[in-house]
């Protein structure tokens, strides 16, 4: 049977629209299970207190605080020199061998698996730096797993903003530093913003780069300096998963549902000074 | 004086051979039409007169263009964009308001007197015959403008930051006739003033506003001369044959 163009289309639809159900069904089912399971253990009790009980009651104040400490300090470190190298990558550098060879490793440090990053903030910030296992080592450890992400990404942000504005500029006697501060950076922050958006999502729920460089198993103290060791969320929810006997299953579930509101929440700032520049992008 | 010499010019982007020993002189305060079939060199010899070929890494060339009897290439390069403006063939208004389109030169060049900029912001959009139609509108973004308002816009900032050349790059190719006559009114309004440089498609449009035309061919040029002799009397076949349309 000869199928006409029509019913050739309506086919492929259908199996694009399945493929992209079954993207968005797993998701959904995620968020729909840990809320369900979690959410009944969430008030203002576990939210502000400190674990207790051998962590099988009580809060998990810690590990939020902890969490919030070591992403900010992820970003901190690695947004200016991300955007950094990637305005020099993408508006200096010329096209040779070298920069190639550095596009590639930065693009491969992506796939780096993250215990390697923790192993290697072990050697380098804990041991060698004397850094100690402190929030310092952990923050830079995890800054240095999501840097190739805001390269990459701040990267193709600034390679996508029109050649013509940079030739424009340039032909009014701008400097080249004038036109990428006042012209191409302005128009490339949405997409910057986008890789600081995965950057966050990825540096707040890592246990392995934190496990040799910073988290705590148990401190039920908050960390009073960036020399402190601190407890995180996902180290927290993997101890409480596996390292402690007769934890309640719903104070697993609640603090899988803090560490996703707690990204979704960084994200949702992020997404909200995204859009507030895209408004002013008027080509 | 002339406003500019060019000897022997020879430009390469890689393998390819654009301009092929262009001699040329520009006087000042003329109008300079240059014509010529695509891929004729035209633009990329404009485009060396205020240094824009550079930008592409594969450019490489030979031969010299004296601006007022220097070097353009000893010059700093910000001062010869300064000097020697430029406006596209499409319509390219920056991302920002019509106010902050023309005042962006003026910033750059560190005038930062806000009296001034709105002065030499005025002073600019009448010279290029818009004030008119946007003093109500300079908050707005420079994209609301109409197509023939954005180019006369673009030429506007380009008059802002002081020029004494301003070379036109087929400014009209993307624009209907009442706006095309429009931009070609204030190109002979700035030529007491400014020395222009016109790339055109428009054989015609050549003829009405040019004092000289060049005919450029294959990378080479062919002839130039006042604008009346090489449209009534040109001295080789081939430009006659263009100006006639038998080619092109």
């Amino acid at each position: 049977m000869r199928l006409n163009p029509y019913k050739t289309q309506k086919i492929a639809f259908f199996f694009l629209f399945l493929a992209t159900l079954l993207i968005v069904v797993p998701v959904g089912l995620i968020v729909v299970i840990i809320i369900q399971k979690g959410l009944p253990a969430i008030n203002w009790q576990f939210l502000s207190d400190i674990p207790r009980q051998g962590m099988r009651a009580g809060g998990i104040f810690p590990a939020i605080v902890g969490t919030i400490y070591l992403v900010l300090g992820a970003i901190i470190f690695a947004l200016p020199i991300g955007v950094l190298a990637a305005i020099y990558l993408s508006e200096y550098s010329k096209e040779n061998i070298l920069t190639r060879v550095i596009r590639l490793a930065i693009v491969n440090l992506a796939g780096v698996p993250s215990v390697v990053y923790g192993l290697f903030g072990l050697a380098l910030f804990v041991v060698f730096f004397k850094f100690g296992a402190s929030i310092l080592s952990g923050s830079l450890t995890l800054g240095i797993m999501i840097l190739p992400i805001i390269i990459t990404t701040s990267r193709e942000a600034l390679e996508s903003v029109p050649q013509s504005f940079r030739e424009v500029s340039l032909s009014l006697g701008a400097s080249k530093w004038q036109t990428i501060r006042h012209i191409v950076l302005p128009n490339a922050i949405p997409g910057i913003l986008t890789g600081t958006i995965l950057g966050l999502g990825r540096a707040a729920g890592e246990t392995a780069p934190i496990l040799f460089t910073v988290a705590a198993f148990y401190l039920p103290l908050l960390p009073k300096s960036i020399f402190d060791q601190a407890m995180a969320l996902p180290y927290h929810l993997y101890v409480i998963s596996t390292q402690v006997p007769n934890v309640d299953e719903k104070i697993r579930y609640g603090t899988a549902l803090v560490l996703l509101t707690l990204v979704l929440f960084m994200n949702l700032v992020a997404i909200i000074i995204r859009y507030k520049f895209r408004k002013r992008k008027k080509w | 004086m002339n406003k500019f010499n060019v000897n022997n010019l020879n430009i390469w982007f890689g393998k390819a051979h654009a301009l092929k020993e262009v001699r040329f002189e520009v006087e000042a305060n003329q109008i300079l039409t240059i014509i010529g079939p695509s891929n004729s060199g035209k633009t990329s010899f404009l485009r060396q007169l205020n240094r824009l070929n550079e930008l592409q890494p594969s450019f490489s060339m030979t031969g010299t263009v004296l601006f007022d009897g220097k070097d353009l290439n000893s010059l700093d390069v910000e001062l010869v964009r300064k000097k020697i403006g430029m406006v596209f063939a499409l319509p390219l208004p920056l991302p920002l308001s019509v106010f902050d389109n023309v005042a962006y030169g003026v910033k750059m060049h560190g005038k930062k007197n806000r009296k001034e900029a709105e002065s030499i912001v005025e002073d600019s959009l009448k010279k290029a015959s818009l004030w008119d139609e946007v003093k109500d509108r300079l908050r707005e973004s420079a994209f609301k403008l109409s197509g023939g308002q954005q180019q006369r816009l673009c030429i506007a900032r380009s008059l802002a930051v002081g020029p004494d050349v301003v070379l036109f790059d087929e400014p009209c190719s993307g624009l209907d006739p009442i706006s095309t006559a429009k931009v070609e009114e204030s190109m002979l309004m700035l030529k007491k003033d400014y020395t222009i440089v016109l790339v055109t498609n428009n054989v015609k449009q050549a003829a009405r506003v040019g004092d000289k035309t060049a005919f450029f061919l294959s990378g080479e040029l062919i002839e130039l001369d006042n604008t009346d002799k090489v449209f009534t009397a040109p001295q080789d076949k081939r430009t006659d044959e263009y100006i006639r349309g038998k080619f092109g």
